[in-house]
C-alpha cells in the first residue's frame, strides 16, 4: 500500500512464564526496519508467544517491545496498528470477502467509496481482483491465504507479523506462496515477522532467522550462516540434516580418527567439539585422492533412492555412520556405489564446521 | 483415456464383490431395524392413532366436528393467542437472561465453566413438579418474595406474584433456560478466539469486535436454543398449570380438561394435532430463515 514506511521493532528481555516453564525466557531482538525477519522453532519453543507479544494478545511478565521509538508493550491489540496473518486465517465467516477486506478500513471510519478502491487495490495485489463479493466458504486454502494477507495490509501497516501462515497448504502450493510472499515483502517494503516450524521455509523467506529454543534465542543470522555455520548443535540439528563426530582436540589443532582435520574457520570457543557434516557436502571420491580435502574411508551400508536426490549410508572405520546426500544424475561416482563396495568420502575445508560440544 | 462409463460385469470376482456388497447393506439395515420398529411403536402409532381420533365425532362416525367446532369457537382462538403469547415472552426473557449467562460462561476458564454449568444443570436435573411447587411457595402472597421485598420496603402490600401471567413466566423462563443456555453455550464453545483477536487486529475495540464479529457468529447457536424453548413452550403443560392458577389457560391445559371434564377423546386429539401442526410449521419456516442443521445439532 502507498506511503508504508516500515518500522524496526527493538525486543529488550521479554519474559513470559506459564507455571515453572519460561515461554520466553529473557530474549533481546532487534529487528531492523523493512526486514523479513522468521522466528524459527520446534513447537513449544516461544516463538508464537513472541509473535503474540508483538500483537499484544500474550501480556509478558516483563519486558519491553518498541515499534519504533514507541514503547507499545501495555497498548491493548486494536491501539498497535500492526497487519496479521493468522495460522487459520480467521476470515469472519459471515462477511463476504470485501466485508474482511474492507473491516479494518470501516473501523477507521475511511469513507465508503474510497473502501471499495482500497479493497480492490489490496485483492489485486495478493492477485484475487474481482472475488469482492465472494463468501468466505466459497475459497480454497490457497484464496483464503490471500484473502487473509489483503486484510493485513489493506490499512497499510508499517509491521506485518505472520503465524505460520502456509502450513494449512499444501506442499507445492505452499513453495509457491514463499516465493510469491517474498516478492510482495520486497514490493511493500513493510518489517515483516514471520514464524514458522518449517527450517526449509525460513531459509527460503528470511533476510535474517532467529532460531528460538525453550524460550530463548539460540541464533540471530542470515539463512547462510544459520546454514553453513550454526552456533550450536541444537541449530545444526534444527535446520537441516547433519551427522555428528566427536573430535579429538589440543588447542588449535582438531583431529578425527587420527586424521587431523583441516577447516575453514578456527573453533569459535574452548573446550571439546563436535564435526558438524551435512549429509549434501560429502563427494564420493574416485581414483586419484584430491589435494586439500579432508577424507574418510567406510563402507556403504544402505542406498535409499529418493527421486532428486538419494541418501547413501557409510560405516566408517570406527563404526561410526555418515549420510551422504547426492543428486541422482546418472555416471557419476555416487551413481556407482553400491551395498557393502568400500568408498572414500571427501569434505572441503570450509564444510569442515566444528561447534561446541553440549552435554 | 476414454474408459468405458460402465463397469464390466464379467470382472475378475465381479459377481463375487457384487454379493458382498449387498450382504453389507443387508446387514447395516438388519442393525437399524430396532430403532426403526422402535419410532413406529412409540411415535408413528401414538401420532396416527391421535390423528384417528380427532376425526372421530360425539355419535362415533367419521366427522370434521372437532376441527369445526376450534374455528367457531371463541374460547379456542383465546386459547391458542395465549399459548403463543406466553411461549413468546418466554423465549423473550430466556434469550435476555440466557445470552449474558451464556456468554459469561464460555469465557470462563474450563474449570470454572464445569463448576457453573453445574449450577444450571443442577436445577434442570431436579423434577419440574417440585420446582414449580417450590416456585409456588416462593411467590405466593405470604411467600418469602413478597415479605421480604415488604420488610425492604420494595413494595408495601403483597403483590400478586402467583396464579397469574407472572408467575407463569418467572416459573416457566426458570424451567426454559437451560434449553436455551446449553445450545447457545456451544455454539459460542465454538467460536475460535482468532476471530475476536483478529477483529482486535484490525482495529476493533473489545465492544465492536462484539458486536461485528462474536455476535453475529454465536447466532446460529441463538436461535437454535430459541427454537427448542419456543417448541418446549407451545405444548407445556405442569408449570402453566400450577403457576397460572386457571388464569392462563394454554393449549395443553384445554387437552386436559377435554379427557379429564367432558371425556371427548375427539376434542383433545384434534387439539394435540393442531399444535403438532402449527409446531411443525414453526420448525419448516425457521428450517427455511435458518440453517436447520445447526438447530438439530448436525455437524459443520
Amino acid at each position: 500500500m502507498p506511503g508504508t514506511d516500515a518500522l524496526p521493532i527493538t525486543i529488550t528481555a521479554i519474559t513470559k512464564r506459564y507455571g515453572e516453564v519460561f515461554a520466553l525466557d529473557g530474549i533481546d531482538l532487534a529487528i531492523r526496519s523493512g526486514e523479513f525477519m522468521t522466528l524459527l522453532g520446534p513447537s513449544g519453543s516461544g516463538k508464537t508467544t513472541l509473535l503474540m507479544a508483538l500483537a499484544g494478545f500474550t501480556r509478558p511478565d516483563s519486558g519491553s517491545i518498541r515499534f519504533g521509538d514507541r514503547e507499545i508493550v501495555l497498548t491493548p491489540p486494536h491501539q498497535r496498528d500492526v497487519g496479521m496473518v493468522f495460522q487459520n486465517y480467521a476470515l469472519f465467516p459471515h462477511m463476504t470477502v470485501a466485508g474482511n477486506v474492507g473491516y479494518p478500513l470501516k473501523l477507521r471510519k475511511v469513507a465508503r467509496a474510497e473502501i471499495a478502491t482500497r479493497v480492490e487495490q489490496a485483492l489485486e495485489t495478493v492477485q484475487l481482483g474481482g472475488y469482492g463479493a465472494r463468501r468466505v466458504d466459497q475459497l480454497s486454502g490457497g484464496q483464503k491465504q490471500r484473502v487473509a494477507l489483503a486484510r493485513a495490509i489493506v490499512f497499510g501497516p508499517r509491521i506485518l507479523l505472520m503465524d505460520e501462515p502456509l502450513s494449512a497448504l499444501d506442499k507445492k502450493l505452499r513453495e509457491h506462496m514463499q516465493i510469491e510472499l517474498r516478492h510482495l515483502h520486497e514490493k511493500l517494503g513493510m518489517t515483516t515477522v514471520y514464524v514458522t516450524h518449517d527450517q526449509r521455509e525460513a531459509l527460503t523467506m528470511s533476510d535474517r532467522i532467529a532460531v528460538i529454543n525453550h524460550g530463548r534465542l539460540m541464533q540471530l543470522d542470515t539463512p547462510r550462516v544459520i546454514y553453513d555455520r550454526p552456533a550450536n548443535r541444537f541449530v545444526a540439528d534444527f535446520v537441516g540434516e547433519s551427522t555428528f563426530l566427536p573430535v579429538d582436540r589440543s588447542g588449535e589443532s582438531v583431529s578425527f580418527a587420527g586424521r587431523q582435520l583441516r577447516v575453514g574457520a578456527p573453533p569459535a570457543s574452548a573446550g571439546a567439539l563436535l564435526l558438524m557434516i551435512r549429509p549434501e557436502r560429502l563427494a564420493v571420491i574416485e581414483g586419484k585422492m584430491p589435494e586439500g580435502l579432508n577424507l574418510f574411508e567406510g563402507r556403504v551400508r544402505e542406498l535409499v533412492y529418493q527421486g532428486d536426490t538419494a541418501l547413501a549410508a557409510v560405516a566408517l572405520a570406527d563404526g561410526t555412520e555418515v549420510a551422504v546426500r547426492s543428486g541422482t544424475r546418472s555416471g557419476t561416482a555416487f551413481d556407482r556405489l553400491a551395498v557393502g563396495a568400500a568408498v572414500v568420502l571427501g569434505l572441503h575445508p570450509d564444510d569442515t564446521v566444528l561447534i561446541p560440544y553440549e552435554g | 483415456m476414454a474408459r468405458p462409463a460402465t463397469i464390466p460385469d464379467d470382472g475378475p470376482n465381479a459377481a463375487l464383490l457384487r454379493r458382498d456388497a449387498l450382504r453389507e447393506r443387508r446387514a447395516l439395515l438388519g442393525l437399524a431395524s430396532p430403532a426403526v420398529v422402535l419410532l413406529m411403536v412409540v411415535m408413528v402409532l401414538p401420532v396416527g392413532w391421535l390423528f384417528y381420533l380427532s376425526l372421530i365425532g360425539e355419535g362415533g362416525g367419521f366427522s370434521m366436528e372437532n376441527y369445526a367446532r376450534m374455528l367457531e369457537s371463541k374460547a379456542y382462538g383465546r386459547i391458542f393467542m395465549t399459548t403463543f403469547h406466553v411461549s413468546f415472552l418466554t423465549t423473550g426473557i430466556c434469550i435476555l437472561l440466557g445470552y449474558p449467562l451464556a456468554y459469561f460462561l464460555s469465557q470462563l476458564p474450563p474449570r470454572a465453566a464445569t463448576l457453573c454449568m453445574l449450577t444450571v444443570l443442577l436445577p434442570f436435573w431436579t423434577s419440574l413438579l417440585v420446582r414449580t411447587y417450590a416456585w409456588l411457595a416462593l411467590l405466593q402472597r405470604q411467600g418469602l418474595v413478597n415479605t421480604w421485598a415488604i420488610d425492604l420496603g420494595l413494595w408495601d402490600t403483597p403483590v400478586a406474584l402467583v396464579h397469574n401471567l407472572n408467575g407463569t413466566l418467572i416459573g416457566m423462563v426458570h424451567i426454559m433456560l437451560p434449553f436455551l443456555v446449553l445450545p447457545l453455550y456451544a455454539a459460542m464453545k465454538a467460536i475460535s478466539g482468532d476471530y475476536t483477536r483478529a477483529a482486535a487486529n484490525l482495529g476493533a475495540g473489545p465492544t465492536q469486535a462484539f458486536w461485528h464479529v462474536f455476535f453475529p457468529l454465536s447466532l446460529p447457536g441463538l436461535f437454535a436454543g430459541a427454537l427448542i424453548v419456543f417448541v418446549l413452550c407451545l405444548g407445556f403443560f405442569v408449570t402453566p398449570a400450577v403457576l397460572g392458577g386457571g388464569k392462563v389457560i394454554m393449549v395443553s391445559m384445554q387437552i386436559t380438561n377435554n379427557i379429564e371434564l367432558f371425556f371427548n377423546w375427539g376434542a383433545a386429539s384434534a387439539l394435540g394435532v393442531v399444535l403438532l401442526a402449527i409446531t411443525l410449521l414453526i420448525l419448516f419456516a425457521a428450517s427455511r430463515l435458518l440453517r436447520l442443521d445447526a438447530v438439530l445439532g448436525g455437524g459443520h
